[in-house]
């Protein structure tokens, strides 16, 4: 079967529905596509195919029972920091490069139990910290839109391997933009869902309080069909919220008519380049041309957002990568002279220089002495951005914006710049920091590579954002540009 | 010069939890290495812990018991270190604000008198694991069973003035936590330990005095040593121009000294923060109410009511109470008998105590039960036998020979009411005994004592001690 690449979930799962191709058949066709394009974008660590076809072959059989669940047979890949029973699962960390996890994440288990498919295991950022997947142990991911340049992070892997047209869909996590910035540079929609939404049981922690997981996409209605299998309340997440999921697909459909966007005046200053600021603009012309109207809404606090996470992620980093010490599981040094010894080596080899540059951050600002200028400060100011949030979400339904402050960068071009690399989350930090649902959707090109148009709405508006793109892609064929060569 | 001590307890109660603080895990005591400790104890990539409720419920029982405060809203931090049995790399505790504060109990000093000791707070966290280095060669193993498992951590003021209050307060503690049934108390387990910070400084002296910190003292007797050993080290040490250092220190039972384990130098930061995997616990004022409603008879107030309603002497009430099923054997006992409270008291902190003790068993497992001790009470309330010979048959019946009348009727010791038997053994004494009867006759009243010793003996024990008396009395001064 050949083609099948190109369409996104919903149309798979009509060809599914309709007999057209069965789910073995789609399931090889895109396996034998990672075989023939990954050594260009190393988007993936572990291609699991004997897995994927036995999951395929399980599937038909169940349509051809007439059973099966939402995802029937669909395929998708899993961002590598979520937990796969008896898959190795990396983290994107050499720490991790034997760990064969001896159980699934809910997410994982939510998607399987619904007949998804799952092709393999995503590259990303080392433990979901970086901006451009070059932190990966296992090598940069490549941006289909060209080559030279990053795909974003830290869920790279994901977005490369969507916008390739490997798979329809792929899970991704987001602490501070690590699903939306890399759905901008790749031109996939990415949605990071409400804190809380989605349980984070079996995704490797990074900032606790900021983790979020969520999908990289073709489509808005795509995103929502899974997003409705995996959102709900996990009884193993404390912060997992027993709030009701919609039907997110039935919502998608609704009118934006009267729809309030809110304008972060902050957003369109110095640090964004122009031409993408033109997209953008003009996307929220389109959206308004769709029956919204666009006003502009201040944001005092939001100028703080990237100082803010970088001591509040790093704190909680610190300590919840204490954990890899090398006597469980893991990376273990050999030949060590005594515990220390132990320790320190085990971590020292096993981490890579930026998870060790967050270890430190995190254990300086929470330190005797340091806590209450930096950890404590940070939460203070972290309330106030949320509170800036809260403020627009009075007057406006969401808020619009630039993604990202560039198109995707090349590769090696910020990696010894730590801060420049830290801005290109500018504008997704403070929706982690207020825990607020938000989504990059395609809104055109720059010098021939993608733009993203930013979207931030109220604590479980996710509908909202998902009706919001959906009409905006209606109007648009941006989601439907394939990069050359993957066509 | 005089010099006052003065100490603060850090008690570690586990709690009778089913399952762990933060998985669902077992608890239960004793299980090979490794076996009980689930992915959540194990600190695996992606876990996280989920609240077992039921602390809570342990952790406001107690607060109410010891007149806290209990929060309506506490939070668990992160107590960051690295160490083999502590998988996460940090123990989830509670830091800033605790579960309990503000409570206080009382303790009789050495003089007799009530004595108030704080409560500063008690808090909810989890245990580590332990390290085993016996039997491995060059190498440690670690157990993680124990790891997650729930403790409440009771501080004190530094109110405790002796290591004799300080046993009696970690006593009292102790018989609080059972009664309340949230810990077994267990201290050969580890489920009840303490550290003590002990200082000295001059009498009349408002400052403290540099503390060190004596962990893990897991006996009474261990907390009562090691406290004194401490206080003279450090009055030594002061006394010959030195000064203690702020460290912690380890108590070693078989040489009975203290010795440091860290100074403060050494002491990790432990870069608490609150740990954002949990929800601040929050307690509403109904779920305190509820609670309060639910609490049982504590042990002071159990202990006045013995004496109000039993009129028992006020230090077996003390002693009967100090366990909750001790209280309640005598209690059922008091009910079956009309031989009176105070002579069941006698029995329970007597004979009962003893015999138990000898066995090493606890009351629940006593081999005479309430019932029977009031049975065999009763016999003696009805002068069927003599007190002394209801010990016994109180030793036939812990044998397993039966019931006290079964024990009577077989050994037939009955006791002997009947006077003219009395009469003739008393007859008989007098006849044997010419000397005696002449000297007591001549004023020497103290040989009162031999004629009724002579007369049990030919009665083998078994006459009526009061009629014996009696009898004597009126032949010899007849």
């Amino acid at each position: 079967m050949t083609g099948l690449h190109a369409k996104t979930l919903t149309e798979l799962k009509a060809g599914l529905d309709g007999g057209e191709f069965s789910s073995v058949e789609l399931t090889q066709s895109l396996l034998d596509r990672i075989a023939a394009h990954d050594d260009q974008l190393n988007a993936l660590i572990t291609v699991t195919g004997d897995e994927a076809l036995a999951a395929a072959e399980r599937a038909d059989d169940a349509r051809a029972a007439g059973a099966g669940g939402v995802l029937n047979g669909l395929p998708i890949i899993h961002k590598d920091i979520f937990c796969t029973r008896g898959i190795k699962t990396t983290c994107g960390s050499r720490m991790l490069d034997n760990f064969i996890s001896p159980y699934d994440a809910t997410i994982v288990e939510r998607l399987a139990a619904a007949g998804a498919v799952v092709l393999g295991k995503a590259n990303m950022d080392e433990f979901a910290m970086g901006s451009s997947n070059e932190t990966s142990y296992f090598g940069p991911v490549r941006n289909p839109w060209d080559r030279e340049r990053s795909p974003g992070g830290s869920s790279g892997g994901s977005a490369a391997a969507v916008a390739a047209r490997f798979s329809p869909a792929a899970t991704a996590t987001d602490t501070g933009g690590s699903i939306r910035q890399p759905a901008a540079l790749t031109g996939t929609l990415g949605i990071k869902p409400t804190y809380g939404r989605v349980s984070r049981y079996g995704m490797i922690a990074f900032a606790s309080s900021l983790d979020q997981a969520g999908v990289i996409t073709r489509s808005a209605e795509d995103a929502a069909r899974l997003l409705g299998v995996m959102a709900g309340f996990d009884e193993r997440d404390s912060t997992c919220l027993d709030v009701p999921v919609p039907d997110y697909v039935a919502e998608l459909g609704q009118s934006i008519k009267g729809l309030k966007v809110g304008v972060v005046r902050q957003h369109f200053d110095a640090g964004l380049d122009a031409d993408c600021g033109a997209r953008v603009k003009e996307a929220i012309a389109v959206i308004e041309s769709l029956g919204a109207t666009a006003v502009e809404v201040d944001m005092p606090n939001i100028d703080y957002s990237v100082p803010t996470y970088y001591v509040v992620a790093p704190a909680e980093c610190s300590s919840n990568l204490s954990r890899f010490d090398g006597v469980r599981f893991g990376h273990r040094a050999g030949n060590v002279e005594d515990l220390f010894d132990l320790y320190c080596r085990s971590r020292g080899e096993g981490f890579g220089d930026e998870v060790k540059r967050r270890i430190m951050t995190g254990t300086y600002v929470l330190s005797a002495g340091y806590y209450d200028a930096y950890y404590l400060k940070a939460q203070q100011v972290r309330h106030l951005i949320a509170d800036d949030f809260k403020r627009a979400f009075e007057k406006v339904d969401v808020i619009a914006g630039p993604t990202a402050p560039t198109p995707a960068f090349r590769l090696g071009d910020k990696v010894d710049d730590p801060i420049t690399m830290y801005l290109n989350d500018i504008y997704t930090i403070g929706a982690n920091l207020g825990g607020f649902p938000a989504l990059s959707v395609p809104c055109g090109f720059v010098n021939d590579l993608p733009v993203g148009l930013h979207l931030v709405g109220h604590h479980f508006a996710e509908s909202t954002l998902l009706r919001c793109a959906h009409a905006y892609e209606q109007a648009t064929d941006w989601l439907a540009a394939c990069p050359e060569g993957f066509a | 010069m005089s010099w006052e001590v003065v100490i603060g307890l850090e008690i570690h109660a586990q709690l009778a939890t089913k399952s762990k603080i933060f998985s669902a895990a077992s608890t239960a005591y004793g299980a090979e290495p490794n076996t009980q400790a689930c992915l959540v104890d194990l600190g695996y990539p992606g876990v996280l812990p989920v609240l077992n409720k039921e602390v809570v419920h342990m952790a406001a029982m107690f607060g109410l018991a010891v007149n806290a405060t209990v929060a309506p809203r506490s939070v668990f931090a992160r107590k960051n270190y690295f160490y083999p049995d502590l998988p996460k790399g940090y123990q989830i505790s509670q830091y800033e604000l605790p579960i309990v504060e503000h409570g206080e109990l009382f303790i009789t000093d050495a003089d007799g008198n009530e004595k108030r000791i704080g409560i500063t707070r008690a808090h909810l966290e989890e245990d580590a694991g332990k390290s085993i280095h016996e039997g491995l060669d060059k190498s440690s193993g670690i157990d993680l069973n124990r790891a997650g498992t729930p403790l409440l951590e009771i501080v004190s003021e530094p109110d405790i003035r002796s290591a004799k209050e300080a046993v009696a307060y970690m006593r009292k503690i102790h018989t609080i936590v059972r009664y309340l049934g949230i810990s077994d108390g267990n201290m050969q387990e580890g489920s009840f330990r303490c550290d003590a910070n002990v200082s000295v400084r001059p009498q009349g002296q408002e400052a403290f005095g540099t503390r060190a910190e004596i962990k893990n003292l897991n006996s009474f007797r261990f907390v009562e040593k090691a406290i004194n050993f401490e206080i003279e080290r450090q009055i030594d040490l002061i006394e010959d121009g030195g000064e203690v250092v702020q460290e912690t220190r380890l108590y070693d039972a078989d040489k009975d000294e203290t010795r440091s384990m860290r100074s403060k130098e050494e002491a990790n930061d432990y870069r608490y923060f609150p740990d954002p995997d949990l929800l601040p616990v929050e307690i509403s004022e109904a779920y305190i109410e509820a609670v309060r409603k639910e609490l049982p008879e504590l042990p002071d107030a159990k202990q006045q009511r013995f004496v109000a309603q039993y009129d028992v002497r006020k230090d077996d009430a003390a002693i009967l109470t100090a366990s909750r099923p001790v209280a309640d054997y005598f209690e059922a006992a008091v009910a079956k008998t009309g031989a009176g409270a105070q002579l069941v008291a006698n029995w329970v902190v007597g004979d009962l105590s003893g015999a138990l003790n000898k066995d090493g068993l606890e009351i629940g497992d006593s081999r005479v039960s309430a019932d029977e001790l009031a049975g065999l009470l009763t016999r003696v309330h009805d002068n069927t036998i003599s007190g002394k010979i209801a010990k016994q048959v109180f030793e036939a019946m812990w044998a397993g020979d039966g019931s006290a009348d079964e024990v009577i009727e077989a050994k037939g010791l009955r006791q002997i009411t009947d006077s003219s038997a009395i009469e003739a053994a008393v007859d008989k004494v007098i006849a044997a005994n010419p000397g005696q009867v002449a000297e007591y006759r001549s004023g020497k009243d103290k040989l009162m004592g031999f004629f009724v010793g002579q007369v049990m003996k030919e009665t083998r024990g078994q006459a009526n001690p009061g009629q014996v008396n009696q009898i004597l009395k009126a032949k010899l001064d007849g």
